[in-house]
């Protein structure tokens, strides 16, 4: 695949692994993303959906260019069609990228809102924060607030509001709404929307796959570390016919309004993937082609697919 | 014969707003209530407080007629939202099921549970895997009702499925009371006999 | 040979400063009473093959007197950051676990220890107990428990708000039960760690005490009464008598400390997997 000029991002086979110990001395290479691709384009939120603890953050992680000292990263990043170094990483971040972290635990405790909205620009950005708290509905006082002084919804809407000071192009935003009924998380993602709308792109992390159909404009499923298909949220609410890979069809039954009805099986181990397929163990229409070779990445009905017979 | 809580009133501290505030609930034994509302709503406090984790500061906690234990095996166990919290992670898995009685190895047919898995540690399974065991270990010490917080919010919705159905099945083969506090309003549908919203916003809605 | 990893290397790190340790300990036990009477033949001499640390103004050889010295210390370092660190444990457990006023007790009996220079309230204890070696130990044994104290007490207090604890309690177990399988293992590595990271200070605070002539008795060879009796020929030009013996102090107490970065390396989740 060539990196197309109109994306904003495009992630080519991107691996991450871990060193980690596995019995006494003895290092291992823990595999947590596998070959991964997606493309995001100006404009559009994509969701990837995935369950918790399958390395989703990490993905935010490594386009950002922060993975833990441990980790190690192969494949490419494009980033409006050329490639992002780790010291182009560096450069961006904070102006063209930006994260809308989980929880306030990621703000300093002992900074008050307003500095630390702020961040390191200089001059202050008092005036555009001031308008931007306002159109969030955040009362004036608050940048003289705390950390620990914000109610859930505050500190969520200043996370929020520091990626915008940014001017960032890409937002990253991880598990931005645990905890919250539908229509909360609807209400907390309009920002989302209107970022977007506004011509920024939106990577929303979550493993509410609800929140994702509702939301995005397109949905990657993650699987395993790997995506196994992107797809429109329409196809997503269309139902299992319009869907392309047998994981996203088990998912959409699995919902307790469609049928509530699981398959069996878990998803594997970062340290004992199946050599073929991610999905071969639990699929019921594996092949031995499927046990042995990974599937590449095919185009299918205005969506992408990692599956030999995905129809 | 049932779980009750009787106008049961608690905050965390005196100069801090209620929580709950004179709240009252039934459930009979075989009954499958799903409570009904998003965060912030006292939900988990009304959790812990119907299995004996917190005294409530006014009313009661009865079941059967009688106040919880004190101290004491409780027959109404609580499973937690996040299982990697809920299971010491110094210990092997093995140990963590035998905390609440002898090992069986119907019970691992059961609940699902693979033998590899037991001589893991916790940070080596996943949050599907090790909500499994935490179900289990509820399950195992014979309890009579049980409260699940969320146990699946953190679950894709495969493992969701997969859990609820070792729940529900147990659940009705022991006749067991069952609380489910969910956000999700299709699961409580699918789950549950009768579905209680909690409406009464707590503290003034500062959220979206 | 392929690079060894980080925990390979903590691990060899460790062992080689464990036996280094052990070896100093034990030659300077071994060494008899003979070894370190001098004859004024040999007095003053400057550091030579013989005598690397050369002699003393009596004629002692001073690498001897300084090996011996730092068993003494070792064994001072040793017990009293155990005892310490025992003592460190109990509180901060009796703080953690028990009423609210042992807590209140507990912890103003840490802030009155801690309010009061370690040095003063060790020579008050050193000299109310007669001096030697006893009154050495319970002095610094006494006056070094606080600060582990107060990291136990604190992680105690949070493993009890666990969930995974509160659980156990619901499912019956009684409060003894839940202390040893789910408290007490956690709180090994702070144990450990503290209890090492005490021994250079006890080891210090054995030298300068000594040193001040509040410790252990003149005919001793520990390092602080060589160094007190070399401030004499200092002015004479025998720079040997203070400088050799001070310098092994001071390696012995950064290869102690080395030890405990270590430990605190291996131990800690944080670092563990780089």
């Amino acid at each position: 695949m060539e990196p197309k000029n109109e994306a904003l991002l495009e992630i080519q086979n991107l691996s991450v692994s871990f060193r980690m110990y596995e019995h006494g001395l003895e290092q291992k290479d823990l595999k947590v993303i596998s070959d991964l691709n997606l493309t995001v384009f100006p404009g559009e939120i994509v969701a990837i959906a995935g369950s918790s603890g399958s390395g989703k953050s990490l993905l935010a992680s490594a386009i950002l260019g922060i993975l833990p000292d441990n980790a190690a990263l192969r494949g490419h990043f494009y980033y409006k069609g050329r490639e992002l170094t780790e010291k182009r990483q560096k450069q961006l971040r904070g102006t063209e990228l930006a994260l809308v972290p989980q929880s306030v635990a990621y703000l300093d405790p002992l900074m008050k809102i307003g500095a630390q909205a702020d961040g390191h620009y200089r001059p202050r950005l008092t005036e555009k924060r001031n308008s931007l708290f306002e159109r969030f509905h955040l009362p004036k006082h608050t940048q003289r607030l705390y950390p620990f002084q914000l109610s859930g919804g505050m500190a969520r809407r200043v996370l929020v509001s520091t990626a915008l000071l940014t001017d960032a192009r890409l937002i990253i935003a991880d598990e931005p709404t645990p905890g919250m009924s539908l229509d909360q998380a609807l209400e907390a993602l309009k920002m989302f929307r209107e970022m977007a709308d506004e011509g920024r792109s939106v990577i929303l992390i979550t493993h509410d796959i609800d929140l994702a159909f509702e939301v995005a404009d397109r949905v990657a499923v993650f699987y395993a570390g790997t995506t196994v298909e992107t797809a429109p949220a329409s196809d997503f609410k269309a139902g299992p016919r319009a869907l392309r890979h047998p994981y996203s069809k088990a998912l959409w039954r699995a919902l307790p309004q469609n049928g509530f009805e699981p398959i069996p099986g878990f998803q594997p181990y970062a340290g004992s993937l199946p050599k073929g397929c991610l999905f071969a163990p639990r699929c019921p229409f594996k092949t031995a082609q499927c046990e042995n070779q990974l599937p590449p990445v095919r185009r299918l009905r205005g969506g992408e697919v990692r599956c030999y017979y995905g129809s | 014969m049932a779980l009750e809580a009787k106008n049961v009133s608690f905050r965390y501290h005196r100069r801090q707003p209620w929580i709950l505030e004179n709240q009252s609930i039934r459930l009979e034994r075989g009954e499958r209530l799903a409570i009904l509302s998003p965060s912030g709503y006292g939900k988990t406090t009304l959790a812990l407080l119907l299995a004996g984790y917190l005294k409530p500061e006014t009313g009661q906690i009865l079941l059967e007629g009688k106040p919880l234990p004190k101290s004491g095996l409780c027959p109404v166990q609580l499973i937690y939202q996040h299982p990697e919290k809920a299971i010491n992670p110094r210990w092997r898995l093995k140990r963590v099921l035998e905390e609440s009685g002898e090992l069986r190895e119907d019970v691992l047919e059961a609940f699902g549970i693979e033998r590899a898995w037991l001589d893991r540690f916790p940070r080596e399974l996943s949050g599907g895997e090790l909500q499994r065991f935490c179900v289990a270990r509820a399950l195992m010490s014979g309890a009579d009702y049980l409260i699940c917080d969320e146990i699946s919010a953190m679950l894709d919705v495969i493992t969701q499925a997969q859990i609820w159905k070792i729940v529900l099945e147990e659940a009705k083969r022991r006749n067991m009371g069952l609380i489910a506090i969910t956000h999700n309003r299709h699961l409580a549908e699918r789950i549950a006999t009768r579905i209680l919203s909690l409406t009464k916003p707590p503290l003034p809605p500062t959220s979206f | 040979m392929k690079k060894l990893n980080n925990r390979t290397r903590t691990l060899l790190l460790t062992a080689l400063l464990f036996v280094l340790l052990t070896a100093i300990y034990a030659c300077g036990l071994l060494l008899s009473e003979d070894a370190v009477t001098g004859s004024f033949l040999n007095a003053k001499q400057p550091p030579s093959l013989s005598h690397p640390f050369g002699t003393d103004a009596l004629g002692r050889d001073l690498f001897l007197r300084t090996l011996k010295g730092l068993s003494v210390s070792i064994t001072v370092g040793l017990s009293a950051s155990v005892i310490s660190a025992v003592i460190a444990v109990l509180v901060g457990m009796v703080a953690a676990a028990g009423s609210k006023r042992a807590d209140a007790l507990v912890s103003w009996c840490i802030d009155l220890v801690m309010g009061v220079p370690h040095t003063i309230l060790i020579l008050l204890i050193s000299f109310a107990l007669g001096r030697g070696l006893k009154g050495l130990l319970i002095g610094i044994a006494a006056t070094h428990w606080c600060s582990l104290a107060r990291l136990i007490r604190g992680e105690v207090l949070q493993l009890r708000s666990q969930q995974y604890v509160a659980v156990s309690r619901r499912l019956g177990k009684s409060g003894g039960w839940i202390l040893t399988n789910h408290l007490l293992p956690h709180l090994a590595p702070q144990f450990f760690t503290g209890l090492v990271l005490m021994f250079p200070h006890a080891i210090l605070h054995e030298a300068s005490i000594s040193f001040l002539g509040f410790g252990l008795p003149p005919e001793q060879s520990a390092i602080g009464i060589i160094l007190s009796e070399s401030m004499r020929y200092l002015s004479t030009g025998m720079w040997w008598t203070a400088v050799l013996p001070g310098l092994t102090l001071v390696l012995i107490v950064l290869l102690v400390d080395k030890l405990g970065e270590c430990l605190a390396l291996l131990l800690d989740p944080y670092s563990a997997q780089k």
